[in-house]
């Protein structure tokens, strides 16, 4: 048996397997098949991680994170886990091949998942100019026009990273008030590229084959169509919560409940860190933070539990 | 034949296009992190239903023409091709369980 198995490969799932490598627990990392590293694995520059004066990819802090848990004796295992049983004393986590693993302690730092617009034609086209990462599909829209919707900085981020390749890029946001901070806000603005449209709510992607525009509906009441050919959603994330939310206590967000400035969930032996339990700031500082939090608090539950 | 192989413009038409089994197409790009995550999948899949199915990988910053002509606005994007037609397209990073679910019509 485990003593620390860590769901997610994110800044906290890794900061946590950091602390908990440094205080022998020699945890296991689920780092998920396809998306280990994290959301930082889609996103170019971070420029306000501390300790790099120049800004860092977001790919390189990760996979300097996971360099860093392993130096200190971390396992990752590249599987998804698809079923967590964590009450009682022996925690069970199934993982995608099959295998069960046992745990003492488990630390849940599965993250966010984007937000759909809830659009008929989202789904149908998918893959078919509609994405939600600017950094993979970007470069096939050289030239075109295409639309980002959403206000926060990861909208920012994908349209000022589109002006490397789109002729045009509009940013919709459905109100003309901005949660992204005044930083990437003032740069998007200084774009020659980039057009906003505020105060317009999307409700259809027209497009046989592929993307040809959107349809928005604007505060006044009145329509209009916008040509495009990409549609980037950035319209924010829900905390990943499905395998859990049925035997740990959620707040009314939907987040993870945790026992004050600790990570410590409904669950004995639960930890939880990162986004899944924040919903208010979501950045990499604040997960890995959290993810040293619940290692602490891990580590002092085998303490107290051993004795 | 094991592992994914890489697909030029000069070699597509004989991997794919005139190729008796069927054949994925896997276009993807170094800088695209979502396929450097799925590359290994795909690879055990290609080792795993060798009999089947023909796993192959187009490089779209070494041959954007591949990737115009099929008309890709998203990777990874995996074309499956049969007699040179394409007859489904799977797009995005996916466990090993979903893609074989996708792909379970060409695997049976």
């Amino acid at each position: 048996m485990r003593d620390l198995v860590i769901i997610g490969s994110g800044p906290a799932g890794y900061t946590a397997a950091i602390y908990g490598a440094r205080a022998d627990l020699k945890p296991l990392v689920i780092a998920s098949s396809v998306a280990m590293g994290g959301d930082l694995m889609t996103t170019t520059d971070v420029d306000n991680f501390p300790g790099f004066p120049e800004g860092v990819m977001g790919p390189d802090l990760m996979m300097g994170m996971q360099a860093q848990a392993e130096r200190f004796g971390a396992e990752l295992l590249f599987d998804d886990a698809t079923k967590l049983e964590l009450s009682g004393p022996v925690k069970r986590i199934t993982v995608g091949n099959g295998d069960v693993i046992e745990a003492k302690t488990v630390v849940l730092s599965m993250g966010s998942e984007y937000r759909k617009l809830g659009l008929e034609d989202e789904t149908r086209l998918s893959g078919f100019g509609v994405s939600w990462c600017a950094t993979c599909d970007g470069a096939f829209f050289r030239n075109r026009a295409v639309a980002v919707i959403g206000g926060g900085d990861s909208a920012m981020e994908e349209a000022t990273f589109l002006t490397r390749f789109a002729e045009t890029v509009y940013i919709v946001h459905r109100s003309d008030q901005f949660r992204a901070s005044a930083a990437m806000l003032s740069r998007a603005k200084a774009d020659p590229k980039i057009q906003f449209i505020t105060g317009a709510v999307v409700d259809g992607i027209l497009g046989a084959e592929t993307v040809a525009g959107i349809s928005l509906t604007n505060t006044d009441g009145s329509t209009r169509v916008l040509d495009i050919e990409g549609l980037f959603i950035a319209i924010g994330s829900d905390p990943r919560t499905s395998l859990v939310a049925d035997q740990v206590e959620l707040t009314p967000e939907g987040n993870i409940a945790v026992a004050g400035r600790s990570s410590v969930t409904s669950i004995p032996g639960v930890f939880a860190a990162g986004d899944i339990i924040d919903p208010t700031y979501r950045q990499a500082v604040v997960a890995a933070g959290s993810g040293a939090v619940a290692a602490l608090d891990a580590q002092h539950y085998l303490e107290s539990n051993t004795h | 034949m094991s592992a994914a192989r890489d697909v030029t413009d000069a070699t597509f038409a004989a991997e794919v296009l005139n190729n008796d089994k069927t054949v994925m197409v896997d276009f993807w790009a170094p800088w695209c992190g979502p396929c450097r995550a799925v590359s290994p999948i795909l690879d055990a899949i290609a080792e795993a239903h060798a009999d089947k199915l023909d796993i192959v990988k187009v490089n779209v910053d070494e041959y954007p023409d591949l990737a115009a002509e099929y008309n890709i606005l998203n990777i990874p994007a995996m074309k499956v091709f049969k007699g040179g037609v394409v007859v489904k397209t799977v797009v995005g990073a996916k466990p090993r369980p979903a893609l074989e679910q996708d792909l379970a019509e060409f695997l049976g």
